[in-house]
């Protein structure tokens, strides 16, 4: 067989050079890399609060409204927005540029509500006397177990270094759409791409911090109403 | 883009809504789950399996790589699952560390004063 041959023929060849061996451009796989290399840093903090939380007496103290209603919310805006991302990353690839630019400002939105829902929440939160090392007064007179075990001051700061590291994702997803809406003209679809793969990333990491954080610290039993 | 990277984005607008509706009828079920009464172990592991799946529909449509090649997914996939499986190497430690912390029976004394001078 000649080498010409060998050359089209064997996978192998494709890390000679020459060649995209994942057939994307570097800046794609960059961002891929960057991903997984985020993906650890959150599940490192996941792992580290569901740690504490098992080690601990963990307070439960999510009420229906306004904690679950405003996070279900949330939750539906970065779903939201990731499709609307997802249509325009459809758009580019067709070469609508003006139809891509309207999804991206469409994702802004959205993103824009999730970051203004949750500074509402987290008003709330701080409003009742959640620091990042303590608890409110209420909150440990109710959440103390029968043998006098006291619940963990740490829950505010497992709460504020996970949520607040997301919000400043999804803060700096919306400033990176923004450059990008502004330049779509110039830019080609591979960009438009690599700010989707940005933004479903944040998308990904709610996907785990709202069922960890909010759905798994409901109050049930209504304990801090009573 | 290089000449050698081919444009391609598979799946039609249809598609990528009705994955949006699966994700948020999986966030719908999370939600109705929270509030069933049921052991924290139970409702975790069905917690954490529903987010998998999400996760997994999220990277492979919304994040496109199902339609890239085999060999981007053997480099990105296994060796995250692989990374976040050591990290869970600390865990059992947290179950032993509960049952060594001082248990305050009562309010701890307060801080003795100290003389004047």
């Amino acid at each position: 067989m000649s080498t010409e041959a060998r050359a089209v023929h064997f996978p192998a060849d494709d890390w000679g050079g020459g060649v995209h061996p994942y057939r994307v451009g570097h800046r794609k796989l960059g961002m891929w890399l960057f991903i997984v290399s985020d993906s650890l840093t959150f599940s490192a903090l996941l792992i580290g609060y569901s740690y504490l939380r098992a080690s601990n007496v963990w307070p439960t103290p999510f009420p229906f409204y306004p904690s679950i209603v405003f996070s279900s919310v949330m939750t539906f805006c970065l779903l939201s927005s990731s499709l609307t991302m997802v249509f325009g990353v459809s758009a580019s690839s067709r070469g609508d540029k003006a139809a891509a630019r309207k999804w991206i400002l469409g994702t802004m939105f959205f993103g824009a509500a999730f970051v203004i829902l949750h500074l509402i929440e987290w008003n709330h939160l701080i409003g009742e006397g959640l620091r990042p090392f303590s608890l409110p007064a209420h909150w440990v007179s109710t959440f103390t177990t029968s043998d006098g075990r006291l619940p963990s001051p740490l829950f505010g700061a497992t709460f504020f270094t996970i949520t607040g590291l997301h919000m400043f994702h999804v803060a700096t997803g919306i400033l990176y759409l923004g450059v990008v809406a502004a330049r779509v003209k110039k830019l080609n679809h591979e960009d438009m791409e690599i700010s989707g793969l940005y933004w479903h990333f944040v998308d990904l990491v709610w996907m785990f911090v709202f069922p960890l954080i909010y759905i798994l610290s409901v109050d049930v039993g209504g304990h801090l109403a009573k | 883009m290089s000449a050698h990277v081919e444009e391609h984005f598979a799946g039609s607008n249809k598609l990528f809504t009705s994955i949006w509706a699966w994700l948020v009828g999986l966030t719908l079920i999370e939600i109705f789950l929270a509030y069933r009464p049921m052991p924290i172990h139970f409702m975790l592991t069905i917690l954490l399996g529903l987010s998998i799946i999400k996760a997994a529909l999220i990277v492979a449509y919304f994040m496109h790589l199902k339609f890239e090649r085999l060999s981007l997914i053997l480099t990105i996939v296994p060796m995250l699952v692989v990374c976040i499986c050591l990290l869970f190497v600390f865990f059992p430690d947290s179950f032993r560390s509960a049952g060594l912390r001082y248990q305050f029976k009562e309010a701890p004394p307060p801080a003795a004063e100290e003389p004047e001078h």
